[in-house]
Parts: structure tokens; sequence; C-alpha cells
């Protein structure tokens, strides 16, 4: 529904952040204390105020200080926080986060790293869905109303991604804070509830405290988050870059 | 003119509220009762009189909805877990989970309205787990913190 081109060639790709991205790998890196994390409260709005395009949320993932371990950690958080329960169906579960395990095969090297809904700028979900069901929200975050979701699934077979999921099934006892109902779709919310009263996802507060700064959230739009300084200093993968759909979650070390 | 349609209205009016007044008809009088509904399980009033709750409760939930979902607005005073927290009563089945299907399903029965709001949404009174929402900044006293040093900012330092 909201769809931000602004910004970026009609091609979609912003072929300016890569010449700045370009040049950022020629200034040395320095190295944050690890850790250290930005309290994001301090520059999001009050649960009162409606969100604007003056931020733009995003996930870094550093896939270096991640293993199996630390992603499930990641998969089990969002799992109790939006009460995704098993229904005895295992190909008709929803999967918000899931891991990847990737193998190099020339070298054998091989981790691990979650995947989820990338909260694209350019969101394929939002493009195809014939109701604006999935919209892109002006601040970042990609969602979809499930109140006018008709569930007919464009959207995950849109997604390069295979972030969303499709409720089979009636919820049992959803989240007051995450309502999910059978024949709609839904995904990773980025925690928009905890999101917008100025707290951090799920996902990011386990993996923090099993791997100090292994998911950084923030503001990729205020220069001063730990997220942004962090984005300028070092190269970041953005998975399936060449779509230029141009994803809020961005991947170190992939 | 407008005046006797002002009296008309008003007669009518009180027929109506006389009529409410009486005690309510059962069944045996071959009509459908008329809803009886709880008493609220906390605060004084409700966040609007009950003659506007009545009429305009719909259009309060389906705005507040898209301001939360499009707008990130979720201190809106017509949401819609707000509704449960003071309206869920004891489901008699088990009377330890407190639910406002009953309050809801009152008027809405006589009414003939079907609602579809619980096949996503939870009409049970969930208790807020810790490591939720208590652990949020905005809902701590770390909102109220971050509140006082804008405030202290803003102010610029005190002269000594």
């Amino acid at each position: 529904m909201t769809k931000d081109r602004s910004s970026g060639d009609p091609s979609g790709i912003d072929r300016s952040r890569r010449h700045v991205l370009k040049a950022a790998t020629a200034i040395a890196a320095v190295t944050l204390a690890p850790g250290w994390q930005l309290i994001a409260a301090a520059e999001a709005k009050a649960p009162g105020e409606p969100v604007t395009d003056k931020n733009r949320w995003g996930i870094l993932v550093d896939t270096t200080k991640m293993d199996k371990a630390t992603c499930d950690v990641a998969v089990d958080a969002c799992n109790s926080e939006h009460g995704l329960t098993k229904s005895g169906h295992p190909g008709q579960d929803p999967q918000w986060i899931r891991r990847l395990d990737i193998r190099d095969p020339q070298t054998g090297a091989a981790h691990s790293l979650p995947m989820m809904c990338q909260h694209c700028q350019y969101p394929p979900c939002a493009d195809v869905c014939p109701t604006g069901a999935s919209f892109r929200r002006i601040d970042g975050i990609v969602l979809v109303d499930k109140h006018i979701c008709i569930g007919c699934r464009y959207c995950m077979l849109a997604c390069p991604y295979k972030a969303r999921s499709f409720a089979y099934r009636d919820i049992e006892d959803p989240k007051p804070h995450s309502p999910r109902g059978r024949g709609t779709v839904q995904s990773c919310t980025m925690c928009v509830h905890r999101v917008d009263v100025g707290g951090i996802p799920a996902c990011v507060e386990a993996c923090n405290d099993v791997a100090p700064g292994s998911m950084i959230f923030g503001d990729l739009k205020d220069p001063e988050s730990e997220i942004a300084k962090r984005v300028s200093e070092v190269v970041v993968k953005r998975v399936r870059a060449d779509l230029g759909t141009d994803p809020g979650v961005l991947y170190l070390g992939v | 003119m407008i005046h006797a349609l002002r009296l008309l209205c008003a007669v009518f009016l009180a027929l109506a509220v006389s009529a409410m007044n009486a005690p309510p008809l059962g069944a045996e009088d071959g009509r459908v009762p008329l809803p009886n509904l709880a008493k609220a399980a906390k605060g004084d009033a409700c966040v609007e009189p009950a003659e506007v709750m009545r009429r305009e409760h719909m259009d309060f939930l389906k705005i507040e909805r898209d301001r939360t979902m499009y707008l990130g607005i979720r201190d809106g005073k017509y949401s819609l877990n707000g509704c449960i927290e003071c309206h869920a009563t004891p489901d008699p089945e088990d009377p330890e989970v407190r639910t406002v299907e009953f309050f809801c399903d009152e008027c809405h029965n006589y009414a003939a309205v079907r609602t579809d709001c619980w096949s996503c949404h939870n009409p049970r009174l969930v208790e807020e787990t810790p490591g939720n929402a208590a652990r949020l900044p905005g809902h701590s006293d770390a909102g109220t913190l971050i509140g006082q040093l804008k405030d202290h900012l803003a102010k610029g330092a005190p002269t000594p």
C-alpha cells in the first residue's frame, strides 16, 4: 500500500549506495566494542505518535558470531513471542524465522544464518497483493493487514526469501499483541508491537543474550545509531541484491 | 416545525427509555430476551458514555485498528485489548478463564450480528508474560526517565 519510490533509480537498485559501499571498504573498519548495543528508545517515537519515514528499521545479522544454536535461539524466541506452536502437521506450521545452513562446496566452509522477512524497501509481496493487505509501513516494516487478506498466497509465491507462511488451521490462543488467523498469510513483523513502544525484536534480544553483537536492530536512517555506523564501516550482504528489493535485514559474513 | 420534531423525538426517547427500564421480557413471552450486560470488571466508566459505545463502538474499533496497523499508534483508548481488560467475564465452563465473548455476544445475538474478531484475536484475558511488555522501555520507568532527560536537555543545564 505505502510504497516509497522516491529514492533510488527506477530499476529499484540504488546505485549511489553501492558507490558509498565501495568507498567504505577502503576505510579501515573501526571495531565497536562487542556487545555494545543501542537502546533504541532514546530516539524512537512515543507510543502515541504516528510512524514517519524519518526512520527505517533494520536488522544487521552478523553471521560470524552465530552458530546453529544461536540461530535456533532466534527461532525459539520468535516462536514464543508470537505463539507459533506446532500443529502436528509439520508442513503447515508457520515459520517466521528459519535457520539456513549454508556451505561453500569448494572450501567446505559452513555456517548458519536466520532467514526471515527481509522488510524490503520495494517488497514484491506488496506489489502482487490483490487487496492491498501486504504493505510496507512508512518506517520500513512490511506487514500483512489480516483484516483484508483473502489468503490467496500470491505474496508467498512472489517473496524471493520464502519468508511467509499461511495459516492453514485455527490458531489456538493467539497472543494478544500478535493476532493471526486461519486463511491469512503471516510473516515476521519485526516485532512491530515492541518497536512501536521503543523496544527491540524478540530475536535480537534473545540472540544478544547468548551471542552479544550477533544481531543489531536499529534505525538505518539515523547516522548515530549503532546499525547505521556499522553498515557504514563494513560491507554488508543483501540477500538477492540483484532483485533490487533493498532489504532492511542485512547480513555480515555470508 | 423543528420544535415539533424535537418534541416527537423526546417522546420516542422517553418511551424507549421507559421500555428499557421495564423488566426484561423473557423467552416465555415469545420474545427474544433483551441483552443483560455484565458490569465491567474494573473502572467506573467506559471510554465513552454507554449510549455512544452502543452505537459507535464498531467504528471506534475499526479506526483504532487502522491507526495501530498503519500508523503504529499503540496507546489509543479504543483498543480491542482494552475492551477485553475490563469486560472479560468468567467462562461458565472454566471459571479460571475470563473471556469477553459473552459480553459481546449478549447484544450481538440479540441484534443478529456475527462478528469475526475472535478467529484471529484472543478474546481471553491473557496476563502478559514477563520478558514481554514488562521489559519494553515504553512500558517501564525507562520511558519516564527518557522523557525527563529530554525535558532536561531542552531546558539546558541549570546555571550554578
